[in-house]
């Protein structure tokens, strides 16, 4: 026991007296955090709106007023015309157009119905999204206004056309794929590069030929990691709470502990690679490479699945990465209980076993 | 008597026998048949060039490997069945310096201490010696000392665990003169105090250092004994000479029929004639004038073991 203690202490050593991975661990979350943060940031300010207004009556004035008065929006000009809209479009003069249609108001006071329609430039989906939440929500608070003194309600509709990019990518909550990013790369490429360092250096020879178990090695090896992934989590996590506003909705508990099943999962397979890898590059490649790329591609926050083609989506179903951020989307966003994450809890289980199985048998007692 | 070998007839003894080893699906012969033994207490060295098999074979006896055929014993434990037993009472210094760079001189010390179930208060009085030297620099992280102290460092690691057999891989390799005399002072003394150790090394003066030595080339033992006994073995009188351009007179001596091998030797060429005959340097002499040679010196040298090693090399690779 004292063997394995000295032995983890070790390891904290090699950490803390190497740059780069401190670099790795806790600057690589930071800069990943605010960058995605930021560059994907939901909030869109200063967006050139067009307006077409074929009613020009009191009401489509309000609306536009609204809109002119709101700090998201500079109002560019008054479009005439469809085509004049679709010029501008085509310029990149404009990001999204509001259209009045004629006889507006008169609607709004005969039927109580009204429409009106937004239209939004795709090709950057997530502000296109954005624009038109905003865009109906001013519209959705006229209409709230006018009904607090009205007797009969009034409706109007908003109806939205995505430019460019008719089935947006959905998705603004990148955090979940985030962590279950960094959490792969922390812990898959450290682990891995950590143990094949051994090898490479040549300690590994002196380790094998001493009373130590080879068992011993690797949990000796795991263990800060884990340690050290969960303090990345809670990084990241405070980060996303303070710095991005973003909630946690769910329980907190819960996170963490689907986030050490993940943990071990990544481990896990950190050590099966550097059971088949001798040199660091290698293992630095494979991890990368081999469980970078995927997480990426196959769980879906920057791609989603359902469009994949099918042979496509049946790999996603073995990226553990996947599994863990259908969990963080529940709990943290969505505020969902174990109830509804414990078919991909025990997904996630069955995974860390399966690795840790085949990596802790594959584990050379000898050289070669 | 050295307490260890009191308690078992076998203790401390490595017995190898007709071990073969090959790499690359068997294209590539590492040992061939080889059988030795070393008697427990004993200072054996492992004499031969790079690539000749040293590590592999030590690699064998710490259970690092596994042989293709034959078998290996260590303290009377089998080095493939046993090999938990060895593990736990052998100590080990690899070729390659391999202790942790990033952490420091006692750091390192203590990891290793304790990775044997031991602390370094408990076996001090082993390292002692070695470690005096390098305790000044007991802060300092071990990659950034020097080679000498590197190797002393490894080696207090190695011994800290009070290994009944010691087994130091090419220990001296890319030392200075004076550590590695030092090194090979230190463990004559540790010999004294029992342990068994077989040290492999390329130089050939270190093998006159070693109570007995097995010379060792591509994978096959050419001899093993004393090295009194080694050099003893040398079958003919040994000559050296010299002129003033020696690599010419390399090439004509090899042309000359009366000499049956010469090679450069520091400033000397070594030659060794065909016939024994008093002839023989007056007939050379001439021999080499007619070929314009200036500065011409040729007088009987002693044998040295790497002369019986170059003698042994070549009979084997060109069988008569």
């Amino acid at each position: 026991m004292k063997q394995l203690l000295v032995f983890i202490r070790k390891e904290f050593y090699h950490v803390f007296r190497d740059r780069r991975t401190l670099l790795i661990l806790f600057g690589l979350p930071t800069a990943q955090i605010l960058l995605f943060g930021y560059a994907l940031s939901s909030e869109v300010r200063n967006i050139n709106l067009g307006v077409v207004d074929f009613a020009k009556d009191p009401a489509s004035q309000q609306i536009v007023s609204r809109v002119q008065s709101s700090r998201y929006f500079n109002l560019k000009e008054a479009i005439p015309t469809y085509d004049a809209m679709q010029r501008a479009f085509r310029e990149n003069r404009i990001r999204a157009a509001l259209i009045i249609p004629a006889g507006f108001n008169g609607d709004l006071r005969h039927t109580n119905r009204a429409q009106v329609q937004v239209i939004a430039d795709a090709s950057d989906p997530n502000a296109a999204t954005t624009i038109t939440n905003y865009l109906t929500g001013i519209i959705g608070d006229y209409q709230r206004e006018l009904n607090a003194t009205a007797a009969l309600p009034y409706r109007i509709g908003t109806e939205t056309r995505m430019l460019y990019n008719p089935d947006l990518n959905g998705s603004l909550n990148f955090i979940p794929g985030v962590l279950a990013l960094i959490l792969m790369i922390v812990c898959t490429t450290l682990t891995s590069v950590s143990v094949v360092r051994e090898k490479e250096l040549g300690t590994m020879e002196v380790l094998l030929v001493s009373p130590f178990r080879p068992i011993l090695v690797l949990i000796a090896k795991a263990t800060p990691y884990l340690v050290l992934s969960l303090l990345d989590f809670t990084l990241i996590l405070l980060l996303a709470v303070f710095v991005l506003d973003v909630p946690v909705r769910g329980s907190l508990l819960l996170l963490f502990a689907e986030s050490a099943l993940f943990i071990v999962c990544c481990l896990s397979l950190g050590l099966m690679i550097s059971n088949v890898t001798a040199s660091q590059q290698v293992a630095m490649l494979a991890s990368m490479m081999g469980m970078m790329l995927p997480t990426l591609l196959f769980t879906g926050f920057l791609f989603p699945l359902e469009n994949m083609p099918l042979p496509l989506q049946w790999i996603s179903r073995v990226v553990p990465a996947r599994w863990y951020y259908l969990i963080v989307k529940a709990i943290m966003l969505k505020g969902l209980g174990f109830a509804a994450v414990w078919k991909e809890t025990a997904v996630l289980v069955g995974m860390a076993l399966a690795l840790l199985g085949v990596s802790l048998r594959n584990f050379k007692i000898r050289l070669a | 008597m050295p307490l260890w070998a009191k308690t078992g007839k076998t203790m401390g003894a490595v017995t190898v026998t007709n071990l073969t080893k090959t790499y690359e699906k068997g294209s590539v012969t590492a040992l061939d048949d080889v059988s030795f033994r070393v008697e427990a207490g004993e200072l054996f060295g492992l004499i031969g060039p790079d690539g000749a098999g040293k590590s592999t074979l030590f690699r064998i006896l710490t259970t690092l490997l596994t042989a293709d055929r034959g078998t290996a014993g260590v303290d009377g434990f089998d080095v493939v069945k046993d090999y938990r037993k060895i593990r736990n009472t052998v100590g080990y210094m690899p070729g390659r310096f391999s202790l942790y760079q990033d952490l420091t001189v006692e750091e390192n010390l203590n990891f290793f201490a304790t990775l044997f179930g031991t602390t370094i208060r408990e076996n001090y009085h082993l390292v002692k010696d070695i470690y005096e030297q390098i305790e000044p620099f007991k802060d300092r992280r071990a990659g950034k000392l020097s080679g000498g102290m590197k190797q002393k460092l490894a080696l207090c690691c190695a011994l800290i665990h009070k290994p009944t057999v010691l087994f130091l891989d090419e220990p001296t390799t890319g030392v200075d003169v004076v550590s590695r005399r030092e090194f090979w002072t230190m463990l004559n003394r540790l010999k004294e105090q029992g342990i068994t150790i077989l040290v492999s090394t390329p130089y050939m003066d270190e093998a006159v250092l070693c109570e007995r030595i097995a010379l060792i080339q591509t994978g096959r033992i050419l001899s093993i004994d004393t090295p009194d006994a080694i050099v003893r073995g040398y079958p003919d009188r040994l000559f050296a000479a010299r002129t003033d351009d020696l690599p010419r007179a390399l090439a004509d001596l090899r042309a000359n029929p009366s000499v049956r091998s010469t090679y450069a030797f520091g400033e000397y060429l070594h030659l060794a004639f065909r016939q024994n005959d008093t002839e023989n340097v007056s007939g050379l002499s001439r021999y080499l004038a007619e070929k314009g040679h200036s500065g011409i010196e040729i007088k009987p040298v002693t044998p040295t073991i790497e002369d019986r090693f170059i003698d042994l090399m070549t009979r084997e690779t060109t069988p008569s």
